[in-house]
């Protein structure tokens, strides 16, 4: 199997879902002639032409929109937010009208539309370009919410968005771009919805994750294997739909939770899942689920304490630690 | 209010349709006006609930709009849209259905007065957020033009909607894209209770067309034939290829804004104003001074209406309520039977 990185994995989607269907389109700012802000759609205009790889003004209310008006008229639109800062630009479209309209219009309109954002921190970019919005989808009944830790799931979580009929965020973290992984070379290589991965068993702690983090639980599992804590890891690839018969199994087995998201610590998906670990699990856990989380500040620019600011393997590893 | 436009469209519009159009556009007109009638009293007497947008005075603008339309043209809406879903083709029964909250309505009672919506009339929906379905309407025409489809799609918002910058975007990317848009603000000169001049800074609306190099122009929002004239123009422009264009009809709403809104930052001196220039008054006034219709046709017209509105309602009070099974469902298109 092919090593290539999670950018080269969401092109290749990309490329695959564009050849299978006329119908499908990409549109967003600068996906074009500049070949995407992080250079997922590069190389794609040369490919499929304008009418399939759209520029669009700076206009994220709008192009949101016509995302959706276009999934109404029967495409199938991937619109790139180039990144999920300027989404809250677009938010009443996302949240008014992509998350409702299949409900409040009596089940007779569909919104199969896959809105594409990077997010997250670790770069300097200061507080209004650091931000991970995962929650704020997450509260919004009707809208599904996708965000990939790895190539091969980028890939196939991807498609899997592009072919189905609900209205998809699909994040990205702007960190993961250049990691590299096996990725399937089978252009029906899919990754279902609502499917948790345990990429790592383990007896003693669960730790709970999804996107940038799971690297970080990875880093934390090791060093806890040199305190004798056995760590099993939980990626969740979607938190809408979310797989917590997963998660609950295995808290059921460990007795311990940490849940890690680089949202902020206070209501973020985190805290969701945490509260839903408490309710089915909770006769099996020994002690409160842990939650490790970005500081609730906005992000600092300076280095260090941009640094402090985020969830990293030693805040996991010293959760675990308290927690067993 | 003076027109910079001279008539001479709705002049054409009088000598060229058939006297059945003519009696057609009548109808509709009355249609919706005795449908609002009976909304209003049956919200006063408990039966319709929530927020409930009238369109009494503005019948002008769906009809004549809609009328300059194909059936597989598109129509996206805001959320004083019964007139607008009406005149698409709806029946009144399953409007009055929705209205009512029952399993029978054309959104099977999930939507409401705000959100009626039919997919096989191409009515793509009500949209309650002020400049809303603007965006949306500028999608489902990047979907024509994808498609290298004929249709057309009409878009209605208020004159509420054009200081949101949905309205701005959406202008400028549908001339950008040359996308076949027809934009219909209908300017009944409050925003809720707010004058245009005061929230406005360019009160003639019609001139937000220039900036985005489309075609603008004002209309007599209480004369059909004005505004299907110049509906005709602007569709035809779309469907050459041509582009979006901008038309203002100029209307009133003859009640306040919502039914809880007794309109008391207007005077009633205006409001007589107005409602001397009834669209609907005004064309069975001129249908029978040009000797287009005669009364007895025009008294049929009332009676069948009058009956079509009963039935609307005697269906929507008759009618089940939604199956308390159905909550929490409906809310993925996926998880549908």
């Amino acid at each position: 199997m092919a090593q290539i990185t999670y950018r080269e994995a969401l092109n290749q989607a990309l490329r695959e879902e564009l050849d299978r269907d006329e119908r499908v389109f990409v549109m967003g700012e600068e996906v074009g002639y500049f070949g995407g802000a992080f250079k997922v759609t590069d190389g794609l205009l040369a490919i499929y032409g304008e009418k399939r790889v759209r520029d669009t003004p700076i206009s994220e209310l709008t192009i949101v929109g016509a995302g959706i008006g276009a999934a109404m008229g029967g495409l199938k639109p991937i619109v790139e937010l180039m990144t999920i800062n300027f989404g809250l630009l677009a938010m009443d479209q996302i949240v008014n009208s992509a998350a409702k309209i299949h409900f409040m219009f009596g089940g007779k309109a569909n919104v199969p539309i896959v809105i594409r954002a990077p997010q997250g921190g670790g770069h300097q970019l200061g507080a209004q370009h650091s931000q991970s919005l995962e929650a704020y989808f997450l509260h919004a009944p009707g809208l599904r919410v996708v965000i990939p830790a790895t190539p091969a799931d980028a890939k196939g979580l991807l498609k899997t968005a592009i072919r189905q009929v609900d209205p998809v965020m699909f994040l990205e973290h702007e960190s993961l771009y250049g990691v590299k992984g096996e990725v399937p070379e089978d252009p029906e290589f899919m990754v279902p919805f609502g499917k948790a991965n345990v990429i790592r068993e383990g007896k003693d702690v669960t730790i709970v994750t999804y996107s940038k983090c799971v690297y970080d639980a990875i880093a934390a599992a090791e060093a806890l294997e040199n305190s004798g804590i056995d760590a099993e890891i939980v990626d969740l690839r979607t938190l809408n739909p979310l797989d917590m018969a997963t998660v609950v199994a295995s808290v059921k087995k460990t007795g311990h939770a940490i849940v890690v998201y680089e949202g902020w610590r206070t209501g973020g998906a985190g805290a969701e899942i945490a509260a839903q670990i408490h309710e089915a699990a909770f006769d099996s856990l020994d002690a409160p689920v842990a939650r490790v989380a970005a500081l609730d500040s906005p992000m600092p620019y300076n280095k260090h304490l941009e640094h402090a600011s985020l969830p990293s393997a030693g805040d996991i590893v010293k959760a675990a630690e308290q927690l067993t | 209010m003076a027109l910079e436009r001279d008539k001479h469209t709705a002049q054409h519009a009088l000598l060229t349709l058939h006297e059945s159009q003519l009696l057609d556009l009548y109808r509709r007109m009355t249609l919706i006006r005795r449908f609002e009638e009976k909304t209003a009293e049956m919200y006063s007497r408990g039966k319709i609930t929530g927020f409930c947008h009238l369109y009494a005075g503005e019948e002008a603008v769906a009809v004549g709009s809609i009328y300059a339309l194909n059936d597989k043209d598109y129509v996206v809406s805001t959320y004083r849209e019964h007139g607008h879903c009406l005149a698409k083709g709806a029946e009144p029964r399953v409007v009055m259905a929705e209205l009512f909250g029952k399993a029978t309505g054309i959104s099977h009672g999930r939507g409401g007065s705000m959100h009626l919506f039919d997919q096989d009339l191409r009515f793509m929906g009500g949209y309650a957020i002020v400049g809303g379905g603007l965006p949306i309407a500028c999608g489902l025409a990047l979907a024509v033009s994808y498609n290298e489809g004929p249709e057309v799609v009409c878009c209605f918002f208020g004159d509420g909607a054009l200081p949101q910058g949905a309205f701005h975007e959406t202008l400028n990317m549908a001339s950008l894209w040359k996308l076949p848009l027809v934009f219909i603000c209908e300017n009944n000169f409050y925003g809720m209770g707010t004058l245009v001049q005061n929230a406005i800074s360019q009160e003639e609306l019609y001139r937000f067309a220039e900036p985005y190099k489309m075609p603008g122009v004002r209309v007599d929002g209480m004369d059909v034939l004005d505004v299907y004239g110049a509906t005709m123009e602007a569709v035809a422009r779309a469907r050459a290829g041509d582009g979006p264009s901008l038309i203002e009809a100029v209307t009133y709403r003859f009640r306040g804004h919502s039914m809880s809104d007794p309109a008391e930052y207007r005077s009633k001196r205006e409001e007589r104003i107005w409602q001397e220039r009834d669209p609907i008054k005004n064309l069975h006034r001129r249908l029978l001074a040009e000797k287009r219709a005669t009364d007895a046709k025009l008294d049929e017209v009332e009676r069948e209406v009058a009956a079509t509105i009963d039935d609307a309602v005697k269906f929507a009070d008759e009618s089940p309520e939604p199956s308390m099974d159905e909550l929490g469902k409906g809310v993925y298109a996926s998880e549908d039977k």
